[in-house]
């Protein structure tokens, strides 16, 4: 016995017996070899039992030895936070310190409470989550869903951050290849060699495909493997290829984008920290070359999933690849002649092989005779109607295939079958390709190509190992020549010299697995549908191959039925009595084989999950202690708390300051448009509902922007900098959108107007100064501009030197108050604003944040666009009818404005509120009602878009959308609450300085 | 208060980065406009800041510390740091708009034989030589910021934001230098 494992065979496979690797599995330890993946060193060691099915609970094994793996699902753990489930114990390599437990089973693997769901399995039947657990209706939210959410579902989720990093690499290349088998080989051969850029991506640890177990493919005199090593290796070193191992093409996107994810560090015992663990590769390829291969079908008998039983290929490969029998007492069922040849080699390798048994009355004669040649003995026109043993198969039940004589009950510790063998037309599929059913080798194939891609090799339905060569080195060539310019001709050849026999071809269930029979013969193993289950489907009305997938669940697990979905397709069909196209094949769809949500992640974490932005003075709004808030992607300052401070008294004394002295306020998040051009002002003119022909140099207006519906979509002060030039300001959150609809208006509407835009909103750093004292503060600091009441009034503009360095200075207030807002240079702004808080601080002046900046505005019932507006307020409705010009023959809008239903009565306008008792603060968003003892669901008749505690007047203030508001002045109106009812009155909304003589000054 | 003498501060300054087979850096100080015109212009243009602006997609031109990019059909960025673009251009007759954006961006420096590799970690354009060769240069995203990418030598790129987004851009040009 080797150290590796008691069915280790010497002398066979291609590990090296001295290159241990210590693992557990369940707690247990196991040795197996450099180069195993988990399920040929737990083969190895004679483990076939490695989980529990998704709904009966039935023991399961390993079916495959690849990523098309259905059952042998598995969690592997690294360390606390890196515990990943449902990995495919065939395609996780091992590495010293592996971890690897099974799922779905409690209290243990072999002893699970939750195979009682096998005896009762009648209840859980396909479509029985819609048909059993509907009533009574509260049941399913507190008992069904939480009983069947515990006892179902596979592997348990980490519960901590992924401490792992992920890459992502965008690329291109003249020609993708899909797939190493000798197909792709031989197609990336052909393209490098004649001068293409070059992606070559497998989704396995080694490359050659089926070379890997073939043994009888012999190229350019070698043996297979080493054939596809050498070419491997003759790639790699080519400046013009890329060689990507471990890489699962995953998705086919449009034009030719394909996703790749190459796995990087899980086969690594200790990766380096600096490496990613998996790399996201998005692919734009002017050709792909699909050389995925074809997967093996399993035979549909009675119990077919007992641990011990797999795919004559995957028997092949474990053998072959790794030098692991599979049992010791190897049963054979087979539809297909490549099942000849693993029961060949195991017999070889000294494995008893008590049975051939061979569905077909009139196989192969060569291999037939080759086997019995070996003493195999060999049953054709029989069936395997059933298999004996639970927690490992034990015995095989054969039957002649048309019935009549008694079963033969032979001793077995495994089962190989292989039904034939599936093209896998997944990337082509998903590349949007309608596949064709191909009558005669009864399979789908691809059919016209929608992208530019081929198929080569086994996915096409190519057969034999020269044709393969032979079509796969022509598309190599072809592409080249057709992406690269400089393509010439590739000078590839490669001489075939063996090959093994693939043909023999069945799909649906097998004799014994009939209609009308109670057994459990599997069609998907993930998801536990037996043939019954398909049928029952069909039974109910089921008709389309998509609604039976829906109703039975078949080929919607992680696998996705690469397996499964013929025969699902195949016993539908015969259920219905019709041709298999004519039901049809149900769609494939990315992910081919479960990825990560790092990869797709990639390098979007933390940091990095979205920009954070910062406007020039956030340090020194830091160092003076500001609490920000997120503003879109920005942080702006909230509030600045002094010791002993909440948010409340901050807030207050704020408010109360920039009205009796002054405030300091970070405006540079404004967005900020420049609008260059002679026909800048007519360009304005339209896109705003303000006037804007005669805005004089030197002069600024508050302007709405309008959508085409009438609704308002932004506003913002705009400057007229010179008579061909204008600063124009949106609100922060609609910085990009106005633009885009500036431009989208300028491009499709008014494309005769020469006038351009340029966003400057980060070219500013805009520092807003408001107060009483306001002037005194920044007069010392301004050069070039008079900035008394008499030349630089109220919404005036000009431009000068602030601290020195150039500024647009405007005269404008958000707040009611005399103001400014101080536009520098960005890479100024931090020294400008410390120079006149330097100054301004002594005299009394606060610095403020935002949250003061929406109490002042709301004092002065100034609406913020997105608050008090939410996509239905006309200017009219916001009671801003004063900036929509009335002499205005177009503007965006004006149509909508002049709606009918935008002009008729019983609108929702923009009122004031005042409180009754004086001092509650309504709830943003309350809902408001004329009568407040009508039973639920009540008239609602607006709602509260605005509401504030003003210091300043000395209570609660709150702006509303009410319907016909503007006539209900005086009036009371009710908010109610969960635990009251409040009693409001309708007033105008401003409700501070009424005269407005303050802005002023 | 006329004494106060303020130089420009780069959101970025002094940032560094050295990985293997790849150096990140902060650009120095620049100037910069956005200059949008129609091709009745083009000539006078060209000629008022010395460079013939490019009319090809993807292309720039270059006179000595001045650089023309173009970024559409009828927009370039001009980058100089030394000369002032922005004052040339106004003393062109021709309509057009030149609009300063010194401050609003801000530029990152990559270079090394890995350069490409690490911008494309966030950038989807084909960044080989035949088809992103030196002086090629393109609006493009990175990540999920818009970026002007220009590749000033075979191995080096400048990469030019605006200045909010400019943290994010150095600390994904970091991450994807990791390992790359």
């Amino acid at each position: 016995m080797s150290a590796a494992g008691a069915n280790r065979i010497a002398g066979a496979g291609r590990l090296t017996p001295a290159n241990t690797v210590r693992f557990t599995f369940d707690g247990r330890d196991y040795t197996g070899l450099e180069g195993d993946t988990l399920a040929s060193a737990l083969i190895a060691n004679d483990v076939h039992l490695v989980g529990r099915s998704f709904k009966y609970h039935r023991p399961r094994g390993i079916q495959t030895a690849g990523p098309e793996e259905p059952s042998a699902l598995v969690g592997i753990r690294r360390d606390a936070a890196r515990h990943v489930p449902n990995i495919r114990a065939t395609v996780q390599e091992i590495h010293d310190g592996l971890a690897a437990v099974s799922q779905n089973r409690w209290p243990s693997l072999a002893f699970d409470i939750g195979a009682v769901n096998d005896i009762g399995s009648p209840l859980f039947s396909a479509g029985v989550y819609y048909k059993t657990f509907m009533w009574p209706k509260a049941a399913w939210k507190h008992v069904y869903e939480p009983v069947i959410r515990n006892a179902a579902g596979l592997g348990v989720a980490p519960d901590q951050p992924d401490p792992d990093r992920y890459a992502s690499r965008y690329v291109h290349c003249d020609v993708l290849v899909i797939g190493g088998g000798v197909a792709g080989l031989a197609a990336a051969l052909s393209a490098a060699e004649s001068g293409a850029q070059v992606i070559l991506c497998d989704e396995n640890a080694n490359m050659g495909g089926a070379l890997r177990f073939e043994g009888e493919a012999k190229l350019d005199g070698l043996e297979g493997y080493e054939w596809a090593q050498q070419a491997v290796d003759r790639l790699s070193v080519m400046d013009n290829v890329r060689v990507l191992q471990r890489t699962t093409a995953f998705g086919y996107y449009a034009q030719n984008f394909v996703g790749l994810v190459e796995r990087v560090t899980d086969h690594l015992p200790a990766p380096d920290p600096d490496t990613p663990r998996e790399r996201l590769w998005q692919v734009r390829a002017k050709r792909v070359i699909i050389a995925a291969g074809a997967i093996e079908r399993h035979m549909v008998f009675a119990n077919n999933d007992r641990p011990g039983i797999m795919l004559a290929s995957a028997a092949r490969m474990y053998l072959n690849h790794y030098g692991v029998a599979v049992g010791r007492k190897v049963g054979v069922y087979t539809a297909n002649d490549s099942a000849y040849a693993a029961a060949i080699d195991l017999k070889k390798a000294g494995v008893d092989i008590p049975a051939i048994v061979d569905l077909r009355t009139d196989p192969d004669s060569g291999l037939v005779e080759e086997a019995k040649g070996l003493g195999i003995r060999v049953l054709t026109g029989h069936a395997v109607t059933g298999a004996g043993g639970k927690l490992r198969v034990a015995s095989m039940t054969v039957e002649p295939a048309n019935g009549g004589s008694k079963a033969e009950i032979i001793p077995v510790d495994a089962i190989v079958m292989s039904a034939g063998w599936t093209p896998s037309v997944h990337m082509y599929s998903q590349s949007r390709g309608k596949v064709v059913w191909n009558e005669e080798s009864q399979r789908f194939l691809p059919g016209e190509y929608p992208q530019d891609a081929v198929s080569v090799g086994a996915c096409n339905g190519t057969d034999g190992l020269q044709a393969s060569v032979t079509e796969a080195l022509a598309a190599g060539e072809t592409a080249a020549k057709e992406t690269c310019p400089k393509a010439k001709k590739s000078g590839v050849k490669i001489t075939v010299d063996g090959e093994g026999k693939w043909a023999g071809n069945m799909v649906g269930a097998g004799p014994g697995a009939g209609a009308g029979k109670v057994m459990k013969a599997f069609v998907d193993f993930q998801n536990d549908v037996t043939a019954k289950d398909i049928r029952l489907a069909v039974q109910e009305g089921m008709h389309s191959i998509e609604h039976v997938k829906r109703f039975t669940t078949n080929g919607m697990a992680t696998d996705q039925g690469k397996l499964s979905n013929l025969h699902g397709l195949a016993i539908a069909a015969e259920a219905l009595g019709r041709p298999i196209p004519k039901v049809g094949l149900t769609t494939f769809r990315p992910p081919y084989t479960p990825t990560t949500f790092g990869a797709i992640v990639g390098h979007a974490r933390g940091k990095l999950f979205d920009p954070t932005r910062k406007t020039p003075m956030h340090v020194a709004e830091e160092a003076a202690g500001a609490v920000f808030e997120d503003v879109g992607q920005w942080k702006r300052a909230w509030y600045y708390p002094r010791a002993g401070e909440d948010m409340h008294a901050a807030v207050n004394r704020e408010c109360r300051t920039v009205r009796e002295v002054a405030g300091m306020f970070d405006a540079t998040t404004l967005g900020k448009i420049e609008v260059v051009g002679p026909d800048a002002a007519q360009f304005l003119d339209l896109l705003y509902t303000n006037p804007f022909m005669k805005l004089g140099v030197g002069k600024l207006r508050y302007g709405i922007m309008c959508r085409e519906d009438g609704f308002i979509y932004d506003d913002g002060v705009v400057a007229r900098v010179a008579e061909d030039r204008f600063h124009v300001t949106t609100t922060t959150g609609g910085a990009p959108r106005v633009l885009h609809h500036m431009e989208d208006y300028l491009q499709t509407e008014f494309p005769h107007l020469k006038v351009w835009l340029t966003s400057t909103s980060e070219q500013w750093a805009v520092i807003a100064v408001q107060g009483p004292k306001a002037r005194e503060i920044i007069e010392p600091f301004v050069e070039g501009i008079d900035l008394s009441n008499e030349t630089f009034p109220h919404m005036s503009y000009a431009e000068g030197k602030v601290c020195g360095v150039p500024a647009r200075v405007f005269r404008m207030s958000f707040t009611g108050e005399a103001g400014y807002e101080i536009n520098v240079p960005a890479d100024f702004g931090r020294q400008v604003w410390d120079a006149i808080y330097e100054r301004g601080a002594p005299m009394g002046m606060c610095l403020y944040g935002t949250e003061t900046m929406h109490v002042l505005r709301a004092e002065k019932g100034y609406i913020i666009v997105g608050q008090d507006t939410d996509g239905t307020v006309t200017p009219h409705d916001a009671g801003l009818s004063w900036a929509v010009g009335k002499k205005k023959t177009d503007f965006v809008g004006i149509r909508g404005l002049n709606r009918p239903d935008l002009t008729a009565p019983g609108r929702r306008q923009l009122v004031g509120l005042k409180v009754k008792d004086g001092k509650t603060v309504l709830e943003e968003g309350a809902q408001i009602v004329a009568n407040h003892n009508q039973s639920p669901p009540m008239n609602i008749i607006g709602w509260v878009s605005s509401s504030y505690w003003s210091e300043n007047c000395g209570h609660p203030i709150a702006m509303a959308l009410v319907e016909d508001g503007f006539n209900l002045m005086g009036k009371t109106l009710y908010v109610p609450m969960p635990d009251r009812v409040i009693e409001v009155e309708v007033r105008d909304t401003v409700f501070f300085d009424k005269e407005g003589g303050w802005i002023h000054g | 208060m006329a004494d106060m003498q303020f130089s420009r501060e780069l959101p970025l300054a002094g940032m560094m980065h050295g990985g293997p087979g790849v150096s990140i850096s902060a650009a120095p100080e620049a100037n910069r406009i956005n200059l949008r015109a129609g091709d009745d212009a083009l000539a006078g243009l060209s000629k008022g800041l010395g460079i013939t602006l490019p009319k090809k997609p993807k292309t720039s031109a270059s006179n000595g510390s001045r650089h023309a990019l173009w970024i559409g059909p009828d927009e370039w960025l001009v980058i100089d740091e030394e000369g002032d673009p922005a004052a040339d251009c106004a003393k062109v007759k021709a309509a057009h708009s030149a609009v300063d954006v010194s401050h609003r961006n801000t530029a990152i420096l990559v270079s090394g034989p890995f350069a490409a590799d690490v911008i494309n970690a966030g950038c989807p354009q084909d960044l080989s030589l035949e088809i992103f060769p030196v002086g090629a240069c393109s609006r493009t995203v990175f990540g999920k910021i818009e970026v002007v990418l220009y590749r000033t030598a075979e191995d080096a790129f400048r990469v030019e934001c605006w200045r909010s987004f400019s943290d994010y851009a150095f600390e994904f040009l970091k991450d994807a230098a990791r390992g790359a």
